[in-house]
């Protein structure tokens, strides 16, 4: 098995202030390591876009972060509400976000597209009623 | 131009990071959505907005930007401006609104 970093961090879902923490930790890990920097702020802004879901639609999770010397694996797991239809949730532009998310800055439905966007391989595994892990992949 | 040049152009309050306003700055967004700001923004080092919450940091340092203006004379709770302190972004304020200080700043060279 290839050797990797893996961080493992708890997401609030009870704190909006503090949603960011993981992804701000894994960024300062991949400076350190070395990474590119167009890498680490792709990395930076699919995981935050994740982090930011979480705490928005989901109540928290777990965020985990495998580092290997040419790409870092994420998976975001959350025991939300589940995504109904993955498609429609991937248009942009589409968000079930409260007016509250809004006045917040988030929720104009460009959180899913822009992860995709910025990693090179993204899975959702969802379950209505039990919870939603994305996986997010980005080569350096 | 540089940050010092932004704080006279707006005629703004410096919040935090006075030690920092020689840094060069070429580019600029203004917005209230992160979202977009995360979805649409390409290497600019300025984000205007008249969004107060610790995510506008949080969004900044993603992005990797250098200083935040916050406008219509708003000024954020004192953990944003430490949050910002921390991660070395400039805080500015000014009372000029969104459309009036980007106009300021693109008519005067700074890019989008």
């Amino acid at each position: 098995m290839e050797e990797c970093i893996r961080l493992e961090y708890d997401v609030d879902g009870n704190n909006f202030s503090s949603a960011g923490n993981a992804s701000e930790s894994v960024k300062r890990t991949l400076k350190q390591l070395g990474v590119d920097a167009a890498s680490v702020r792709r990395v930076a802004i699919a995981m935050y876009e994740g982090e930011i879901n979480m705490v928005i639609h989901a109540h928290g999770g777990k965020a985990i972060a495998e580092i290997y010397p040419e790409r870092i694996d994420i998976y975001l797991k959350d025991s939300g509400p589940g995504i109904a239809d993955i498609d429609l949730a991937m248009k942009a532009g589409y968000s079930t976000a409260t007016e509250n998310i809004r006045s917040l800055g988030f929720g104009a439905g460009m959180g899913l597209p822009n992860m995709k966007k910025y990693s090179d391989d993204m899975q959702i595994d969802s379950t209505v009623g039990v919870g939603t892990t994305v996986f997010l992949r980005i080569c350096f | 131009m540089t940050i010092r040049d932004v704080v006279q152009l707006l005629d703004a309050e410096i919040l935090c990071g006075a030690d920092r306003l020689d840094t060069e700055i070429h580019t600029a967004c203004g917005s209230d959505m992160m979202s977009d700001v995360l979805a649409y923004v390409k290497d600019q080092s300025v984000l205007l907005t008249g969004l107060l919450n610790p995510q506008v940091v949080r969004t900044a340092e993603m992005m990797d930007m250098l200083c935040i203006v916050f406008v219509r004379g708003k000024r954020p709770e004192q953990p944003v401006i430490d949050l910002a302190e921390e991660k070395g972004i400039v805080l500015l304020s000014t009372e000029k609104r969104l459309f009036v200080a980007c106009g300021i700043l693109y008519t005067n060279g700074l890019g989008g």
